[in-house]
């Protein structure tokens, strides 16, 4: 295994009794942009909880080196995991630079803490470039469109200089326009970073994904290029017996 | 009023303390009587109080309806102080000498002889206290109405066991007959009112201290803590500790204004620290504007004004003007009278599209009033 990477094994998440997630086995290199689909209760988010801390589960999660279960969730974000959630999740009463600015300085003294903020940091300021929010900085994070809520949620992840991106329907209820800024910026920070990312969307799949797991009743049903995992028999027949609606965009 | 708030901060800030300053300690002695005066000493310890009330509440979302104890505690170490100097040397209390239950001095009233000791008490004993519960509680995630009843019953817990202990705490009738303060006679006009100016330094002083938190990067993140509790976890923050701080420092503000309350007023009871006195505090604040650093000022001294007012004129409907008070300030005006003045300006505004903030201009909505 790479260093960087992430590397699951053997993962389990039970809610009374209710298995959500049985016994995941994935493995993501940096540099790789994987999307994670399935059917509705396949156990997406429950993954991306599990490995961020926010649900118990057995198993191993490892990010790079070090492993991640058992940990509480501001430090697993301390060592360089972040997300973003399927309803964007900003502190909506402070400015957009506000918002970037806590996301910054998760390792900030008491000393700096306590005194008023004087300059815009570089990190935030190349980060507020990146997400094309330079010039809204001052606005209130609640009175941003949808995109740009997004956005933002992905330059927090930048400053909070996350390694490994967990991002929960990025796209969901953008623009078209939206969309391929969003894949772009993806492209652009998948670089030296590793980028996990839940979507239903099969355009922004197939534009953008590097690779993909289908996720089926909380195991791994297929792994492999858009390719492959399109002209895998298993997935067409979850997907026809699921969704009908989906699977069409799967065949398409 | 456009010429106000576009004014630099720092600039904006300065001119408020000095017209503070000259309300508090030129007009107010020259304007009131020795009998408002005190009664106003009195109002700024639960304006002090509020302060406190506003940090944890207004920007961290603590609704904190048990202030009271940490008032008391503060009260109770100070009381305990002057009462040893009163009774002089070597000797008990005079409530002791007259239940007569005890022979000796009690271990834990000892200390308190020590003005050093029972001045820091006032202040870390509180900040102790609240330490010790805060890290408990945000540790294990309590929060909302679960902290709202746990601070309450705490405020419940502290007066049925000073009220039980009446041997040692003077029971309901608490700590009373305050005579001196530091030496000086509390009888004599000049040094109640230079209580009153003591108290009124001491406000200010907080309240410049609760700008720089509140205005802080700090200040930012207990916001944001207030907000999306959970999200400041995912970026690697513990809330917990975010919350612990701002719960502390408002007990020690709690305390302080306890101290000073007891040679404004001359007493400590279970009374005036239990569950009522804890939730009138809250009302103030939520009167005044709790996000606000003056709203809850304001809120507090108009309500204690208020109250004595109404219930001079009118006595046995305060009760119930105070509870339709804060019914309509919640249903109505949830940012309190402090949000007026945003309302009033916003509507002054004109072309209503929202303007091009700058940073500055943001952080004084926020702080505004």
């Amino acid at each position: 295994m790479t260093a960087g990477g992430l590397s699951i094994r053997g993962l389990r998440v039970v809610f009374d009794g209710f298995v959500a997630v049985d016994g995941v086995d994935l493995d993501v290199a940096p540099g790789d942009i994987r999307f994670l689909i399935g059917p509705n209760g396949a156990g997406k988010t429950t993954l991306v909880d599990a490995v961020t801390g926010l649900v118990k589960a057995s198993g191993s999660v490892r990010f790079g080196e070090t492993e991640l279960l058992g940990r509480d969730v501001h430090r697993i974000a301390r060592l360089g995991v972040g997300r973003t959630f399927q309803t964007a999740a900003l502190f909506e009463e402070l400015t957009v630079l506000q918002n970037l600015d806590i996301a910054a300085g998760a390792g900030r003294g008491p000393w700096t803490m306590l005194r008023t903020r004087r300059a815009v940091p570089d990190d935030v300021a190349f980060a507020l470039e990146a997400i094309g929010l330079a010039g809204r900085r001052d606005t209130l994070a609640g009175t941003l469109a949808h995109g740009q809520k997004q956005w933002l949620e992905i330059g927090m992840l930048l400053v909070q200089n996350a390694r490994l991106l967990l991002l929960d329907e990025p796209v969901a209820g953008m623009s078209h326009e939206e969309r391929e800024a969003t894949g772009e910026l993806l492209g652009k920070i998948a670089a030296d970073r590793t980028v996990v990312v839940i979507e239903h969307d099969m355009d922004f799949l197939r534009r953008f994904a590097r690779t993909v797991t289908v996720l089926h009743a909380g195991k791994v049903l297929s792994e492999g290029t858009v390719a492959q995992v399109q002209a895998d028999p298993k997935v067409q027949e979850v997907y026809l017996g699921h969704a009908a609606a989906e699977s069409e965009a799967v065949e398409a | 009023m456009k010429a106000l708030t576009e004014m630099n901060p720092r600039l904006r800030a300065w001119l408020g303390f000095g017209l503070g300053a000259l309300v508090l300690f030129a007009a107010a002695p020259a304007l009131l009587s020795d009998f408002r005066l005190s009664l106003l000493a009195k109002y700024l310890c639960f304006a002090i109080v509020a302060v406190g009330i506003g940090l944890a509440w207004g920007r961290g979302g603590l609704l904190t309806l048990g202030q009271g104890v940490f008032f008391g505690l503060g009260g109770y170490a100070m009381a305990m102080h002057l009462k040893l100097a009163d009774a002089g040397p070597g000797n008990m209390p005079d409530f002791m000498e007259l239940y007569g239950q005890l022979d000796e001095l009690p271990a834990w009233w000892a200390p308190f002889a020590n003005p050093a000791f029972a001045l820091a008490a006032t202040v870390l004993l509180p900040m102790l206290v609240a330490f010790g519960l805060g890290t408990l509680v945000f540790r294990r995630r309590v929060r909302g109405a679960y902290f709202a009843i746990l601070s309450q019953a705490l405020a419940a817990a502290m007066v049925i066991l000073l009220i039980g202990q009446q041997g040692t705490t003077g029971g309901t009738n608490g700590l009373t007959d305050i005579d001196g303060f530091f030496g000086y006679d509390l009888d004599d006009p000049v040094n109640q009112r230079m209580v009153y100016f003591i108290i009124a330094a001491v406000l200010l002083g907080l309240l410049a201290l609760t700008r720089q938190l509140m205005r802080s990067r700090y200040g930012e993140l207990l916001v944001a803590v207030r907000d999306s509790e959970e999200r400041v976890r995912f970026l690697g923050y513990n809330p917990a500790n975010v919350k612990l701080v701002a719960y502390v420092v408002a007990a020690g503000m709690a305390g302080l204004a306890g101290a000073l309350f007891v040679p404004a007023v001359g007493i400590i009871s279970p009374a005036l620290i239990g569950i009522v006195p804890s939730i009138e505090f809250v009302i103030g604040v939520a009167v005044g504007g709790r996000a606000a650093l003056l709203g809850p000022v304001l809120g507090a001294v108009a309500v204690a004004w208020a109250k004595t007012a109404l219930s001079e004129r009118f006595p046995g409907t305060w009760t119930y003007l105070q509870g339709a008070m804060f019914v309509l300030v919640v249903a109505f005006l949830p940012g309190g009278l402090a949000s007026l003045w945003g309302m009033v300006r916003r509507r002054r505004e004109t072309p209503p599209a929202p303007a091009p903030v700058t940073g500055d201009q943001a952080l004084i909505k926020e702080v505004a009033v």
